[in-house]
């Protein structure tokens, strides 16, 4: 029922490889980013005071970093993504191209 | 309870414009005398974007350029506009707003905010742009049943579309009254009429355009307004906190968390609906065809990801330089020490506090345009499920050509357009906060479980995904009526039948099982095709061989 070109990319090595990669990149992050922000959201509901704690001697407390580094690091994350797939997955799929044809 | 209930309440409203609209004008909404700098700026933002429709309805006459700008804008602009979707009136207004009050809680709904778009990337944008066409129906039909699946999308997509519509346009009427002394009726009704222009002749094109110059002018306006709170403590932020901490009248309190924190379901139920509705809602999703490939594609998750996040920063600088700036000057005060025109007027009064009149102007013209152009992005996406999904695929069974699909999704504009603005002038009176918070549990619920499903699991049958997508979108929005918002604050009741405010912890795994169990127990023939299918659906989805290119045709 497959077609020929979907079986014979099926079985390209480059394929395997950008799919085990892609995978492995996605789902890694996406982990990274649930434990984040769920650990976050629980500190939240369970611990507010820990997260109200200020900072040696200053006004700012131990949730402003964080909150604001949930930010940076959903930015990093991405840009860790783009950097990853352009040179990686890329080169890949254009070479699954030139053997599919 | 009824006090976190409330706060909870407030806080699901603040994802509306019309949220701080109704959290501020539940009182009397006063007029303010006439804004003449606001006004000017204001005509000259039409101006400049009426001019962009008409080049762009120059070069809107087939489906792909209506629906999709042609594939020919690239990451950086698409970025720009999907960042212009998201950084709506309510993110600035609202979640400025609530740093005002509470401090650090409004940092909570940011992150919220944000965390939908790491996903977005990691699992969706790619896969999306190398299946789909016009919609992400188009995605989740590529092996199963056009008939169930396009139906089931497009009541997805218009019920999300339809309640963040009314929450935009009610919240629309009450803010331009607030900031131009205009009166309610009259503000939906050139709001209605410019989107209708905007979308019917410019398309996506135009409407991508308006997202873009409005995103611009909100980040250098919200820019400016930080910089010059930052200036005042030398760019020591511990200073502006510690100012901050002495005259509010919370103090300390700012500093931490505060009323959200006592019920972790609704915490978890909202932190559900913010990070997988965002991955739901059609008129995001539908920006990513806009784009050549799965590469520009990525590339606009990043630069959407970076402007949003950069900007969720801007607001937090903003509250709390509202606290310090705004909250001990008496001429923004009224009697009891409230803010003049609410919490959610915390941003434009900063706006005069640190940059005068012309300053003022600028912020409110483009706190107006910012909602034009989130109503427009809504709009195309509602009139491309009515012609895309429900015309083409559905009634003409994909034989309808390019001229007739075009003018089929003009006539919906025009119609949606004018439902906007009745549904706008009927619900004036009414608590409309919920419904951005339904909004968004729709997507997570309905659309998000289908789309995800259909994109990673071979077992997902035509069968499985219209149960489980429609039960995910009956139950998202009977909860909600039966909830809080609308069974005690709109139908009086005193104690709702579903306790939590956003149904989504209950709604979404529904939606998964509902899938999951009558896709396992499908043993049709068709069943077995589809799963046949999945396998060149799988390439398609990693490599982009087949997809539809950006160039047009």
């Amino acid at each position: 029922m497959v077609d020929e070109v979907t079986q014979k990319i099926l079985r390209d090595p480059a394929f395997q490889e950008l799919e085990k990669k892609r995978n492995k990149l996605g789902w890694t992050l996406t982990a990274i980013t649930l434990v984040i922000y769920y650990g976050f959201i629980l500190l939240v509901a369970f611990s507010p005071s820990t997260l109200a704690t200020p900072l040696g001697g200053m006004t700012t407390s131990l949730g402003l970093p964080l909150g604001v580094g949930i930010i940076l690091a959903s930015i990093l994350m991405t840009g860790i993504y783009v950097r990853r797939a352009n040179s990686v997955f890329d080169v890949l799929v254009d070479k699954i191209k030139e053997n599919a044809k | 309870m009824s006090r976190i209930r409330t706060l909870l309440a407030s806080i699901l409203g603040l994802l509306a414009p019309a949220a701080f609209a109704a959290g501020a004008l539940e009182g009397e909404a006063q007029k303010r005398p006439i804004n003449v700098t606001a006004i000017a700026m204001f005509l000259g933002f039409v101006a400049l974007t009426l001019v962009i429709t008409y080049w762009a309805a120059r070069r809107t006459r087939s489906r792909h350029t209506f629906y999709a700008a042609g594939g020919n804008i690239t990451g950086l602009q698409n970025g720009l506009a999907i960042a212009g979707d998201f950084m709506s009136a309510a993110s600035f207004l609202g979640i400025s707003a609530l740093v005002y009050g509470s401090g650090f809680d409004g940092l909570l709904y940011s992150i919220g905010f944000l965390v939908g778009w790491p996903i977005i990337m990691f699992l969706i944008a790619e896969r999306l742009r190398n299946l789909g066409r016009y919609t992400f129906a188009d995605v989740v039909s590529f092996r199963l049943g056009q008939k169930p699946i396009r139906i089931l999308a497009a009541c997805g997509t218009l019920v999300t579309v339809a309640f963040y519509l009314i929450a935009q346009m009610v919240g629309a009427g009450q803010l331009i009254k607030l900031l131009f002394g205009l009166d309610y009726f009259n503000a939906v009704i050139i709001v209605g009429v410019l989107m209708m222009i905007y979308v019917t002749f410019g398309g996506m094109l135009a409407t991508t355009w308006v997202q873009i110059i409005k995103a611009v002018l909100l980040l250098l306006g919200a820019s400016f307004m930080a910089l010059m709170v930052l200036v005042q403590f030398g760019f020591n932020v511990d200073a502006l906190f510690a100012k901050a901490v002495e005259v509010s009248p919370k103090h300390g309190a700012i500093m931490g968390p505060g009323g959200f924190v006592k019920d972790p379901v609704s915490a978890i139920s909202l932190g559900l609906a913010l990070m997988f509705g965002t991955a739901g809602l059609p008129h995001i999703l539908m920006r990513f065809f806009t784009v050549k490939d799965a590469k520009e594609a990525r590339k606009s998750v990043f630069y959407a990801t970076s402007f949003i996040g950069y900007f969720y920063i801007l607001t937090f600088i903003i509250g709390f330089g509202a606290i310090v700036l705004v909250g001990t000057d008496p001429q923004y005060l009224d009697a009891k020490g409230g803010l003049l025109g609410g919490n959610n007027m915390a941003a434009i009064h900063l706006a005069h506090a640190v940059g005068g009149n012309v300053t003022l102007g600028f912020i409110s013209a483009v706190a107006f345009a910012t909602i034009l152009a989130v109503v427009s992005g809504l709009t195309l996406a509602g009139a491309t499920a009515v012609s895309h999904d429900l015309y083409a695929s559905v009634f003409r069974k994909g034989a309808a050509n390019d001229k007739q699909e075009v003018r089929v999704s003009r006539i919906a504009t025009v119609c949606l357009a004018i439902v906007a603005i009745v549904l706008g002038i009927v619900f004036e009176k009414q608590n409309v906060a919920f419904m951005v918070g339904l909004a968004f549990a729709v997507a997570a619920s309905a659309n998000f479980p289908v789309l995800i499903l259909s994109m990673f699991w071979k077992g997902l049958t035509t069968r499985g995904a219209t149960i489980g997508g429609f039960l995910g979108l009956i139950t998202a929005v009977t909860l909600t009526v039966l909830g809080p918002a609308v069974w005690v604050k709109t139908f009086g009741h005193a104690v709702p039948i579903f306790p939590y405010d956003t149904p989504a912890i209950f709604s979404m795994p529904l939606a998964f099982i509902g899938c999951w169990l009558f896709s396992i127990t499908d043993k049709s023939a068709a069943a077995a095709r589809e799963a046949d299918l999945f396998l060149a659906q799988f390439v398609r989805s990693q490599t982009g061989i087949g997809a539809s290119t950006g160039a047009s045709h």
